[in-house]
């Protein structure tokens, strides 16, 4: 093998960065954060189960923006309740933006952009 | 196949009648499209505002309105003695007879009138020129006549700033946040890189409520349907000469300007 030597010395360099995650993780343990509300499964927001409105939050609350801002359709109704499709008027109304949407976003990491403009009372602007 | 010269004639003759048929059919729409001039709105709602000139008579008069309009909507003072004037963002604000209608002057209007200031907002126009430009479809016309501005679809490209003829429309140069004195939070501010203009305050009607601006006037800024006759910017416009700014450009707009006459003299 030429430059034998070289190669096996950058086949083991590549080989310790590529693993380099899992050998610094070894051993150690992680924390989940605990959901955010303690809400049972059968709960509704609208006529939303708490499950979807948890795992497809994202495309519901994309598709209430478009009706919203395109269609005028502001508020929805469900069992008599009037509710406003909006984060700062509606969301924010009951849940705070750290303990609530934080919690699961600094977690897994994401930083949604909808904060660029759409802010909480809690932290001012 | 062999063809003799008589049939290629015949089969060229039918190919080019074929070819300008559909190609008049093809630009028909065009040609109406950029035209301009198509009927005004026959929708059941037009959203229009009459502003009475004569009721605003000292700077606070002015001021009040511009203020309301800035706290509910969150938008930065950026102050252009301090800063570069291009950053300024305004959804409402006053200008001179002469700026504001400057193909309707005249040598001898009385001086007074030359000093007086017009409230200037977005006009949403019945053949808004910014919509035809929107690249993405961020800004579009209601059903209603208002002229919307979506946020989350603007790229800042600045096509409508260019085609407004009316100068209502603002780009965020800077981050707004740090500029806002009084800040609302029941609206959201805007991020840097986006247009915003007046909305006739279109999430305050969807709850039953007049336009800040109309609200803080004391009743100078007439906010109604255009589309029904019996609305009370119909009975203004019936009793009183009005004006809408550049008229000529065929944008027709929904912003109307009742400057009265006799009080000017001497």
């Amino acid at each position: 093998m030429y430059n034998g030597g070289k190669i096996i010395a950058g086949l083991i360099i590549f080989i310790a960065l590529v693993t380099f995650p899992f050998y610094t993780n070894m051993g150690k343990t992680f924390e989940k954060p605990a959901d955010p509300t303690a809400a049972p499964d059968d709960l509704h927001i609208g006529d939303i189960p708490i499950g979807q409105m948890r795992a497809e939050h994202m495309m519901i609350l994309d598709k209430w923006r478009d009706e919203v801002v395109r269609g005028g359709e502001r508020f929805i109704t469900y069992d008599g309740d009037q509710y406003e499709k909006s984060i700062q008027n509606g969301c924010l109304s009951c849940h705070s933006k750290q303990e609530f949407c934080g919690k699961c976003h600094n977690f897994a990491g994401v930083d949604p952009y909808c904060w660029d403009c759409h802010y909480s009372e809690e932290e001012g602007l | 196949m062999k063809i003799d010269r008589r049939k290629f004639l015949k089969l060229a003759g039918c190919t080019g009648i074929g070819l300008g048929l559909s190609a008049t059919d093809m630009f028909k729409g065009t040609v109406e499209a950029s035209s301009g001039h198509s009927a005004v709105s026959t929708a059941a709602v037009r959203h229009a505002m009459v502003i009475d000139v004569r009721k605003l008579q000292t700077a606070e008069d002015y001021q009040r309105i511009v203020d309301a309009c800035n706290k509910i909507h969150n938008i930065p003072t950026l102050i252009p003695e301090k800063g570069n004037p291009k950053h300024e963002v305004k959804w409402i604000w006053n200008d001179t007879y002469g700026h504001s209608f400057p193909d309707q002057q005249n040598y001898y209007h009385p001086e007074a009138f030359k000093q007086k200031l017009f409230p200037l907002l977005c006009n949403h126009c019945d053949h808004p020129p910014c919509v035809r430009v929107c690249p993405t479809k961020a800004t579009f016309k209601r059903p209603d006549g208002i002229v919307q501005q979506d946020m989350h679809r603007c790229i800042g490209c600045r096509f409508c700033m260019a085609a407004c003829p009316y100068g209502s429309r603002s780009f965020n140069f800077v981050d707004p946040r740090p500029f806002i004195k009084d800040k609302n939070p029941e609206y959201p501010t805007r991020t840097m890189g986006v247009v915003e203009k007046c909305t006739f305050c279109s999430e305050r009607l969807e709850k039953g409520e007049q336009p800040a601006c109309a609200e803080a006037s004391n009743g100078a800024l007439v906010f109604g349907n255009l589309n029904d006759p019996e609305s009370e910017v119909r009975k203004i416009l019936k009793s009183n000469f009005s004006l809408q700014r550049k008229p000529e450009l065929g944008t027709m707009p929904s912003v109307f300007y009742v400057i009265g006459g006799g009080e000017y003299a001497g």
